[in-house]
């Protein structure tokens, strides 16, 4: 007997992660899920980002390492609210993950969640967690050729960050590469070369993210 | 890998339906995934059988068939179904395109007792 099921295979995440962004917007909070490998410099961006906007804003941070709470602690000595994720060894998180973490911050009142993902480019694109902005951390010593290997990632996400940009004659980087790769992947999505280490382009990226948090606000 | 993750979403559907149905044993399951997609047919069936047993859905063969990317482009306004990694439009060689097809991922039918 053949039973028709039509179900699709992320929709109790879909559905968890649609109760997230409900409430994301009636409390005026932005989310970004920041992902990529590891060693591409995520905490590294989301402390620069931290550094520019703090002042301004009110921001929230959630760790997913896969061990070790340094990260989480690099983020605390900033004054920021910190909500470690022990994944388990896991490979993404999902919608329920950030739930949970989410009541772990009492009372809580954001206008930027930035949520940094476990260090892995295939799995965590199958999953949103209830954000607004994707963005995928790709650095120059990782190569140039990622785009074009892992093409879901890029599809997914809406802003790709090139860091460690200050080494890139270093390492041979073919920038007009991995820009072709984006373009046939991708065609809207924005690329923002940084480096966390001479400060390059980080006013560029925290404009475009303090941009995203006020039309959210007025939206 | 997550296919270990997306077997368990498959057998909480495939539970959920089975007792919807009332039945006994499912023998196989059909899958639609995009060719966006990274989900490797192996690994899945691989993880399914692992997890399944014990369940209604223990020793169920897994089918996945693969949905090809279907793009518009945006300038000449033309449907097109491409191969993988090469998002420009066939006829007037444009960027300016909109995936709409190929990201599907859903249980299609089961074959049951
Ligand atoms: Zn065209």
């Amino acid at each position: 007997m053949e039973i028709k099921v039509l179900r699709n295979i992320f929709e109790s995440n879909i559905k968890q992660s649609d109760e997230l962004k409900k409430i994301f917007k009636n409390k005026g909070t932005y989310v970004v899920n920041i992902m990529g490998s590891p060693g591409a410099g995520k905490t590294s961006v989301i402390v620069e980002l931290i550094k520019k906007l703090k002042d301004e804003l009110k921001i929230g941070v959630i760790e997913a390492d896969c061990e070790g709470k340094i990260d989480a602690e690099k983020i605390n000595s900033l004054g920021i609210p910190v909500v470690q994720l022990n994944s388990g060894g896991a490979c993404h998180i999902e919608a329920a993950s950030v739930d949970k973490a989410m009541n772990n911050f009492e009372n809580w009142a954001f206008d930027l969640i930035l949520i940094e993902n476990i260090g892995n480019l295939v799995c965590p694109s199958d999953f949103e967690i209830g954000e607004d902005l994707r963005m995928v951390v790709l650095s120059i010593p990782e190569g140039d050729d990622k785009v074009a290997k892992y093409p879901k990632m890029f599809y997914t996400c809406d802003v790709m960050v090139i860091s460690k940009f200050d080494v890139k004659d270093y390492f041979n980087y073919n920038m007009q590469r991995v820009l072709t790769d984006v373009q046939r992947v991708n065609p809207k999505m924005e690329v923002f070369p940084v480096s966390c280490t001479t400060g390059y382009g980080i006013d560029k990226l925290s404009k475009f993210i303090k941009d995203k948090i006020f039309e959210k606000k007025l939206s | 890998m997550h296919e270990l993750s997306i077997s368990e979403n498959i057998l909480y559907i495939v539970e959920n339906e089975a007792h919807k149905h009332n039945l006994k044993r499912i023998k196989e399951i059909k899958i639609k995934t995009g060719e966006i997609s990274d989900i490797i047919p192996e690994n899945l069936e691989y993880c399914f059988e692992i997890i399944s047993k014990g369940t209604v859905a223990e020793g169920a063969k897994i089918i996945v068939e693969k949905l090809p990317i279907k793009i518009l482009c945006l300038d000449c306004g033309k449907e097109f179904t491409i191969k993988k990694k090469n998002l420009q439009c066939p006829e007037c060689n444009s960027k300016n395109l909109k995936i709409i097809g190929g990201n599907e991922f859903f249980i299609e039918s089961m074959e049951a007792e």
